[in-house]
């Protein structure tokens, strides 16, 4: 079973609508027992970075995520879910993450817009299930003012460019996150989901 | 209205837009609740330019577009804006108030030309391209495809980051995917949607 982490952000129901368009039944629930009892977690993200953690930390959900990915159980970070991963943001005040990644996560700087708004293409840099059916090229829809930069240059499956080059996808071992919204990126981001559901399958 | 939201975003893995007769913050919320990524406001904003900002603040910009009706004014030598779908003028410059709408936290423009709505005579480019001079945002342009060079222009000379189309669609006499491939040969910049699952 798949559990999508309802910690009290924005629309879980996209991201089950989703799950379940590619084929996998998921539970909505921010009960801490049936985290432990999943098989794959999915940790959503809308808004601040700061106020998503404070309500990880309110039901202990960050200790149940840190133990459910130390015994092996993939994690799928979405969104501000993927940057949540990491050590710690800027985002309005420095934040501690969840530090499943070495790294950290800073704004967009420069000439271009922010947020990110939009379909971005993907830059592949490492073969991996995660994005089995994704190609070079392949267009995605963001919404984001930051983005992480893990310490490691191997956790990064993809990248995707907005002024700058960043990434767009992470890996490491159990752990992934996608910057974009796969939930919304039509088929190819279906495929993805998909693609997580198979390896939390097997 | 809230449970069509709902049943398309069960459907529908893009993001979509509801728009039609939103003028409150709580209207909003229970869209985007319902599945919706962004909602588009027209006469409320006018009326209530404040709800734009507040649900700006509140939701995000990239979640409140802005749909402006605007018309040519022979007597204020420029683009009006139209309410109330395009039956009432507001004696309002178009350009300044997409100008307005941005500073208030709009995160697109959906822009409907009266003049060329309906006829199927090409967008109208120069109100398009003069939208798009005076904000930072994208703007949808829509009223007038008939052809796929039609969507061509509007997305090269007009300036506009996207381009709606209705009737062409909806009656098939031009297929999404043949705009698509002709915009791809042409060096626009397009996604591609290349596989089923």
């Amino acid at each position: 079973m798949i559990v999508i982490i309802d910690y009290g952000v924005g629309n879980l129901r996209s991201v089950q609508n989703g799950f379940a368009e590619a084929g996998f039944t998921t539970v909505v629930s921010g009960d801490p027992r049936d985290l432990e009892a999943a098989d794959g977690l999915v940790l959503p993200g809308v808004g601040a970075f700061g106020s998503a953690m404070d309500n990880l930390r309110q039901n202990q959900l960050h200790q149940v995520v840190r133990q459910q990915v130390n015994k092996g159980v993939p994690l799928l970070g979405i969104c501000v879910g993927l940057q949540l991963l990491f050590e710690r943001s800027e985002e309005r005040g420095e934040h501690a993450g969840l530090g499943l990644l070495a790294g950290d996560v800073v704004q967009f700087q420069g000439e271009l817009k922010v947020p990110q708004i939009g379909w971005n293409q993907l830059q592949m840099q490492r073969e991996h299930p995660l994005l089995a059916g994704v190609k070079d090229g392949d267009y995605f829809y963001f919404v984001h003012s930051y983005y992480a930069r893990p310490t490691a240059a191997d956790v990064t499956l993809a990248t995707s460019d907005y002024g700058i080059p960043f990434a767009a996808v992470v890996q490491h071992e159990n752990i992934f996150g996608i910057q974009f919204h796969p939930e919304k990126s039509s088929r190819l981001g279906l495929r993805i989901l998909q693609n997580f559901g198979r390896m939390v399958e097997c | 209205m809230l449970d069509v939201v709902r049943r398309t975003a069960e459907q529908v893995f893009i993001p979509f837009i509801v728009g039609g007769g939103i003028s409150e913050l709580d209207h909003i919320r229970q869209i985007l609740g319902a599945g919706a990524d962004k909602v588009s406001l027209n006469t409320a904003a006018v009326q209530k330019p404040e709800l734009l900002t507040a649900g700006a603040e509140r939701f995000g910009s990239q979640c409140m577009v802005l749909a402006v009706d605007a018309k040519w004014s022979e007597t204020m030598a420029t683009w009006e804006v139209y309410t109330h779908g395009g039956r009432t003028a507001t004696g309002m410059a178009a350009l300044d108030w997409v100008m307005e709408g941005e500073r208030r936290g709009a995160g697109e423009i959906l822009l409907t030309s009266m003049d060329c709505d309906g006829a199927k005579d090409g967008y109208d480019l120069s109100l398009t391209a003069a939208v798009a001079a005076c904000v930072p945002i994208p703007i949808i342009a829509s009223g007038g495809a008939g052809t796929r060079e039609h969507f061509h222009s509007v997305l090269t000379e007009g300036k506009a980051d996207a381009a709606l189309a209705a009737s062409v669609f909806h009656y098939k006499e031009i297929s999404i995917a043949d705009v698509k491939k002709y915009l791809a040969e042409r060096g626009v910049a397009i996604r591609e949607d290349r596989i089923e699952i």
